[in-house]
């Protein structure tokens, strides 16, 4: 037996041995709001706090990217317990985000935007202070723009750019608050070893990093559906 | 498991034991005076070294022949440097708060003269008929040394006093015996994790000796970073074997070849200290290719973690040992079954490795009958803040925490009023009056929202302000946060906002709400350890000091006077000498100035609050007060 037969949201689904929840929720239509899922990476990330579901028999919600799907298991996506987590990681992340989406490249292909109406949540909630961290614009790069105040830090242009690409331009730096994507040294994207692939672009969930231009990318590695989101 | 072909020879150990014994009963031979002086990181911050080189000196000058050594350090930190002479014909005696000078009169007056010196001296270390015994101290009454055994009692960069302390027998008697006997030894016994926690040791033993995947390693975590926490410091300092013999057996019982020592570079003198130790350890057979003769192979390796507190979570750990960023994973998998590049890995604590020789060599039961019902054997604190007797203990499970802070730790100094304790740094909470009659082992903690943590406690009184504890600690942890997950890294951002709002006197009653809500959130939906117990030193300053908080918010006021922007400086005027200046010349800001009466009075507006003039104010007079909320100068002054 290769698959395991599970139900989620009242759903009979049928889904690969091994495979995780979320995964086996998406292919099946279920939708479950998500901002650093990489199905094809080693681990799951699991930093985002987005895709919280409650499985019969646990104690208390879990994240689907990490749960394998297992026989007979009972997922609902819907509960309570589960959907208040997931608000409030989507309000923290709104509260510290420049939520200023009629000039955001991104409007209307936004995870944040997505998400925020699936868990009915006002793209600019009462409940946190914005706290945002006004560092500089880097349109360095003939390929494409990075706003890091955008950043949701779901690692995925790393995870591109390292380890699928080998290119390694990108990665984290400094700690908490503070933490941020950016290249070695902190130098303008220009000045790093950036090929111009445009993919880390292309696989930001949300208006850090957009394209100049759709055709500027020199070589397109990756379609922006086939990493994130299968929506 | 797998039954090891090759038992170890008797004679193998026998011989390494003999040698010990020999090199060190002639040490104390009763023909020469043997010194020890306490160099751990906390004598040599009260200026150890200096008395070690006076006292070499001295004796230099005097061409004495004495013995001279250094040891690690004997948990009475408060009376640091602490030295012990030890001469023939007399009880060892130990002195403390010892100076160079204090040190050359020691050894001119005792070591040559017969003068014993009892104006320095702190106790006789073994019981005689002349002098007091140290033991005699109230403190000796409830503790109980298990792994604080030879801390401060032998040289920690010398094998051999390790193994005449009865060192590596456990080891010599681990390779005789099975691994499952070894992991049922511990089982009995009822070891929990000391890293905080509490889990069975031995599951996690189990769980990675069952691992078919091979290689295995042993990772010892000794990435100690609370705040006021040095215990396992301490004991890598002055016992290093104990934790390495530890190791050896635990790496035995699970099937480990490899094992890792990770230390926080900021203990530059552990790290000095257990690398000899590997070396030592390594020429005695005891580490390395069959051990002590048998077939079982072993070597540690130290690596040094720098300086991420997140690092102490084990998989954050694992992930830095690896050469990557120290960022913490989702477990399951846990790493005892897949850790260490992917391998199973078992990581225990420095404390939880130190118990291991004592309870294979001595016996489970042993430690069992210390303790409570869920939690067996000791507990090692670090007692810090304001308390009188700063330093280690350790003390049987069960003990209160009035009996650790007030009878071990002589309570607080200055006349003040407890206050408080922080527990568990970072991961624990704060406990009021109302909790020190709680006997303390894993589980009670937790009942009352602190931790066992790693062992830092930390001692407030009066003068400290319990939101600012709070917004101390979640700034703590919001700096050290790895920032991966959005709970831990927006949600401590967002409750310490409040909290600073609230310390400067901008917080509302909302607020509070907020701050429950958040901490439930942040409890429940992180990612790592870290940031599901980086909520408890509010959550716990809610819950017992709440009506400091409501004090703050609703009337600007810090009742502990403690929050620069909600007090403010006043000298009273029928208490000012007229003739006196002393504050008006250390203003580091001129702010103070004389009226026509001669009367000192402090310009609002110029002032720092930097406390200088409150210092500076003779003690016959006490003018200088400060008053929370600020605006009640003004109702002083209308009074007058």
């Amino acid at each position: 037996m290769n698959s395991v037969s599970l139900t989620i949201d009242g759903k009979k689904i049928r889904a690969r041995k091994g495979e995780k929840v979320l995964w086996a929720a998406l292919d099946n239509g279920i939708y479950i709001p998500n901002l650093c899922a990489i199905h094809e990476a080693s681990v799951p990330f699991a930093g985002c706090r987005l895709c919280f579901v409650e499985i019969e028999g646990r104690n208390g919600p879990v994240t689907a990217c990490t749960e394998t799907v297992e026989e007979g298991m009972t997922v609902n996506t819907q509960g309570p317990e589960a959907q208040r987590l997931a608000r409030t990681a989507l309000e923290l992340l709104l509260a510290s985000h420049p939520v200023d989406c009629a000039h955001c490249p991104a409007n209307r292909a936004c995870e944040l935007q997505k998400s925020a109406a699936h868990l009915r949540v006002k793209l600019k909630p009462k409940r946190f202070r914005k706290i945002e961290r006004e560092l500089p614009i880097d349109s360095s790069s003939p390929v494409f723009t990075y706003d890091p105040n955008k950043c949701v830090l779901c690692g995925k242009c790393v995870w591109v750019c390292r380890e699928r690409l080998g290119i390694g331009v990108l990665g984290f730096a400094q700690r908490g608050f503070k933490r941020v994507v950016t290249t070695f040294d902190n130098r303008p994207i220009a000045e790093s070893n950036c090929e111009g692939c445009g993919d880390c672009a292309a696989v930001c969930p949300v208006g850090a990093m957009v394209l100049k231009d759709e055709n500027s990318a020199k070589t397109s590695h990756v379609k922006r559906t086939a990493i994130t989101a299968r929506r | 498991m797998k039954i090891r072909g090759v038992p170890v020879t008797d004679s193998t150990f026998e011989s390494i034991r003999s040698q010990a014994l020999d090199r060190v009963q002639e040490l104390y031979d009763g023909t020469k005076p043997v010194i020890m002086v306490g160099t751990a990181t906390c004598g040599r911050a009260a200026g150890a070294l200096e008395v070690l080189r006076a006292i070499r000196d001295e004796l230099a000058k005097d061409h004495l022949d004495a013995r001279v050594f250094e040891v690690g350090c004997i948990g009475h930190c408060y009376a640091e440097p602490f030295v012990i002479i030890s001469k023939p014909g007399h009880p060892a005696m130990a002195y403390g708060y010892v100076t160079p000078e204090i040190a050359k009169r020691l050894v001119k007056d005792y070591v040559i003269g017969e003068d014993i010196s009892l104006e320095f001296s702190l106790g006789a270390l073994e019981e005689n008929d002349l002098i007091p015994s140290i033991y005699d101290l109230p403190r000796f009454a409830y503790e109980k040394h298990i792994i604080l055994e030879n801390c401060g009692h032998i040289d920690p960069e010398d094998i051999d006093h390790y193994i005449a302390k009865g060192g590596y027998e456990a080891l010599a008697k681990a390779l005789k015996m099975q691994p499952q006997q070894i992991l049922e030894e511990i089982k009995q016994s009822g070891l929990r994790g000391r890293g905080g926690a509490g889990y069975p040791t031995w599951q996690k033993w189990e769980i990675c000796g069952n691992s078919r995947s091979r290689p295995k390693y042993v990772i010892c975590n000794a990435d100690e970073g609370d705040p006021g926490a040095f215990m396992d410091r301490a004991i890598l300092e002055s016992d290093p074997h104990s934790v390495i013999e530890g190791m050896v057996i635990a790496a035995y019982a699970v099937g480990a070849r490899h094992g890792y020592i990770y230390v926080r570079a900021e203990y530059p003198l552990a790290v000095h200290r257990a690398k000899i130790a590997l070396r030592q350890a390594r020429r005695l057979g005891l580490l390395g290719r069959s051990i002590l003769g048998s077939d079982f192979n072993f070597d540690i390796k130290l690596f040094q973690g720098s300086g991420a507190f997140v690092c102490g979570e084990e998989t954050a750990l694992i992930a830095s040992l690896e050469g990557k960023q120290g960022l913490p994973q989702h477990r399951p998998p846990f790493p005892a079954v897949s850790g260490l590049n992917g391998k199973p890995t078992l990581i225990d604590n420095v404390k939880t490795l130190a118990y291991v020789p004592r309870i294979i060599k001595n016996g489970a039961s042993s430690f069992s009958s210390t303790g409570t019902k869920e939690s067996k054997g000791t507990a090692v604190f670090a007692l810090a803040g304001k308390v009188v007797n700063t330093g280690l203990t350790e003390v049987p499970m069960g003990t209160t925490l009035r009996q650790i802070i007030f009878d071990v730790g002589g309570g607080i100094p200055n006349g003040k009023r407890f206050k408080a304790v922080q527990i568990g740094g970072p991961s624990g909470g704060c406990l009021p009056e109302s909790a020190l009659d709680l006997p303390i082992d894993f589980d009670s903690l937790r009942e009352v929202g602190a931790m066992m943590g790693s062992g830092g406690m930390v001692v407030l009184d009066e003068d400290d302000c319990m939101v600012e504890v709070a917004r101390y600690f979640l700034e703590f942890t919001q700096r050290e946060s790895c920032g991966k997950c959005t709970m831990c890294r927006l949600g401590t951002k967002q409750m310490l906002e409040i909290l600073d709002d609230i310390t400067k006197g901008r917080g509302r009653m909302e607020d509070i709400d907020t701050l429950y809500e958040m901490a439930e959130d942040i409890k429940a939906g992180s990612l790592c350890g870290l940031g599901r117990t980086a909520p408890n030193p509010v959550l716990t300053t809610l819950r017992y000091f709440r009506d400091e908080y409501d004090a703050h918010i609703k009337e600007r006021r810090c009742p502990a006077l403690m929050c620069h922007d909600l007090i403010a400086y006043y000298i009273l005027p029928e208490k000012c000498e007229r003739s006196c200046d002393a504050c008006v010349g250390t203003c580091t800001v001129e702010a103070i100035s004389s009226n026509k009466k001669g009367i000192k009075v402090i310009d609002q507006e110029k002032c720092v609050k930097c406390n200088t003039c409150r210092e500076a104010c003779p003690p016959q007079y006490n003018a200088v007060i400060r008053l929370s909320p600020p605006e009640l100068v003004l109702a002083a002054k209308g009074k007058k």
